[in-house]
């Protein structure tokens, strides 16, 4: 195991969010706060509760899902996408590091920011409605499996790209939408059909339901099936890379 | 012993469908310092990368120190450092961050008391503090050397080393690797410059189109191919050469005091006596004579010419 290389990726990275933390932190903190301010406070007076938890409260834990998606993968594909621009990726690819090592420390040093920032928002929530956690090691679960899985998938677009343009299309053309259609801001249970049927294959609403349920123990679909498709994903997403990594598809051909 | 680096049938054909390598087979010494010689998109860089595993081979197999670049990769890259051709850096890293960095991703634990020896070997101390972005280019070399000599290489590879670094840095660099070369590490360099290759280098690779199609000592490669020239300083002016000493092609200066011949030293008769004895049968006397071996640079472009 080169445990001194993953370090060393691992701190180089968290040293990039040092660098930028207006960016990486202070931002999505305050576009929470907008988001309490516009649906919790302006639409929230008009909705009173959703299955019985308020609606401000109702929305914390799919706005922290919409941070953590959102950063995990701006961060992961940014990460291994940029020394593959400037070309610095020559060392990281003639070091003696295997693929697993090299994930340890980018998928790692992505999703530890996202889970701290998921946190930073959780407190920030705290000072806008009521919060309780129904199932602290749940939440915790819920939001280290989702960052990692999304860190990962963000490190596949990463490889994949082969331009800026690329790199910002998918967060903006899939990831976003599917986070807003995905019960971020509602309940699935609300939609009229056909939509609820529909939203069921947006895997983010297994995501947030799940997450939600640590805190509320309300949920549209059961925790198992919440875990199980966060867990399948994460899997397929280390597939796609081992499978990159073993072809050295877009990094050694 | 068994030497460093072993290149089996080495080809890569690149994505596009590029065939930039074409069966090489070539050994490298311990010890040694090999200059690998080409033309632009020779495939110098191709098979640099292919070694330290930047690039993947299509056929063939490369071992260092015993092991397959593969299978071993963990012990074939720690072995080696490579300095890139361009000039790649993080820009708002320091000096001593990146080159920290890159030791810690060979594996090694930290040294500062190694860095700190690398930097000032390399005249980067007083700029250990300062964001790579805000040095020269030169300098930014110099950090890329620092950083693949980091993690203590037995190999080193420099893709180019010298281009766009003046005349005193260069000098500073070659006595870098010839310190290098004395505590027993293997160096293969390429270069345009080819007084550095004929200064510098053990043996000579000469690549081209892919295909590595020579590789000789330095020293022998001068005198197996090497023409000699001879010059002759005339006591009086000549108008034109005589047609007496047609047989010889040689060439008159514009100024008419100076004849030269050129010959093949390998040749069974150099011809040298006959020309002397034509010239005094012609009349002509001269003050002084000297010979020329010539440069690797004039070999090397006229084996390039008999490939094409
Ligand atoms: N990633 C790539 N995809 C396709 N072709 C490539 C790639 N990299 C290099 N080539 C081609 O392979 C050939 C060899 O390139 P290489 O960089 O090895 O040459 P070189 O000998 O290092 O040249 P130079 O002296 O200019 O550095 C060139 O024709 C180049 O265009
Ligand atoms: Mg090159």
């Amino acid at each position: 195991m080169n445990y001194h290389g993953m370090k060393a990726i691992y701190r180089f990275e968290m040293a990039r969010t040092g660098r930028t933390l207006m960016q990486s932190i202070v931002s999505p903190v305050i576009s929470t706060s907008l988001y309490f301010v516009v649906f919790g406070a302006a639409i929230g007076s008009r909705i009173t509760e959703i299955e019985g938890v308020s609606y401000g409260a109702f929305i914390v834990p799919g706005l922290i899902m919409l941070t953590l998606l959102t950063q995990s993968i701006s961060n992961a594909s940014f990460g291994i996408y940029f020394p593959r621009f400037t070309g610095t990726i020559y060392e990281l690819l003639s070091a003696p590091l295997s693929f697993v090592e090299v994930l340890v420390g980018y998928v790692g040093a992505a999703a530890s920011k996202s889970i701290i920032l998921g946190l930073i928002i959780l407190a920030t929530a705290g000072f806008f409605v009521p919060l309780q956690v129904a199932h602290p090691f749940w939440m915790l679960a819920f939001l280290v499996l989702t960052s990692v899985a999304f860190s990962l998938f963000g490190f596949i677009i990463g490889l994949w790209a082969d331009g800026f343009e690329k790199l910002q299309i998918i967060p903006l053309l899939i990831v976003t939408p599917l986070t807003f259609l995905g019960g971020t801001f509602y309940s699935i249970s609300v939609l009229p059909a056909p939509w609820d049927t529909i939203a069921l294959f947006n895997p983010v609403v297994y995501l947030v339901s799940g997450f939600r349920w640590s805190f509320y123990e309300v949920a549209d679909v059961s925790v198992a099936v919440s875990l199980s498709v966060t867990v399948a994903f994460l899997l397929g997403c280390l597939g796609v890379v081992g499978w990159m990594f073993k072809t050295g598809y877009r990094l050694r051909n | 012993m068994r030497p460093i680096i072993e290149i089996a049938g080495l080809s890569k054909t690149y994505a596009s469908g590029f065939n930039a390598l074409k069966q090489v087979n070539l050994d490298i010494h311990r010890g040694e310092i090999f200059a690998l010689l080409g033309p632009n998109g020779a495939g110098k860089t191709t098979l640099i990368s292919i070694i330290c595993g930047i690039v993947n081979p299509s056929t063939g197999t490369v071992h260092v120190d015993g092991h397959e670049i593969r299978r071993d990769f963990r012990a074939t890259r720690s072995l080696i450092g490579l300095v890139p051709q361009e000039l790649t850096t993080d820009a708002f890293e320091s000096v001593w961050a990146t080159v920290s960095f890159s030791r810690g991703l060979f594996g090694l634990p930290p040294d500062p008391a190694h860095i700190e020896k690398v930097l000032k070997d390399l005249s980067l101390w007083d700029k250990k503090d300062n964001r790579i972005m805000t040095l020269s280019g030169g300098m930014k070399r110099r950090v890329l050397i620092a950083k693949a000599l980091s993690h203590e290489p037995r190999v080193l590879f420099l893709d180019e080393p010298t281009a766009g670094v003046d005349v005193s840095l260069r000098k500073d660099m070659w006595e870098v690797v010839r310190k290098l070369r004395e505590s027993g590490v293997t160096i293969i360099l390429t270069t345009h410059y080819l007084e550095e290759a004929e200064e510098m280098a053990d043996r000579i690779g000469v690549i081209t189109k892919g295909e590595l199609i020579l590789v000789e000592e330095k020293a022998a490669l001068i005198t197996k191919l090497g023409k000699k020239q001879l010059s002759l300083h005339l006591h009086e002016r000549l108008a034109e050469v005589p047609v007496t000493l047609a047989a010889f092609s040689l060439t008159l200066s514009p100024d008419g005091m100076e004849l030269t011949y050129t010959y093949d030293i390998q040749a069974e008769r150099t011809g040298i006596t006959g020309l002397l004895r034509a010239l005094a049968d012609a009349g002509i006397r001269f003050r002084d004579l000297n010979t020329k071996q010539s440069s690797l640079e004039e070999i090397f472009v006229d084996l390039v010419r008999q490939k094409q």
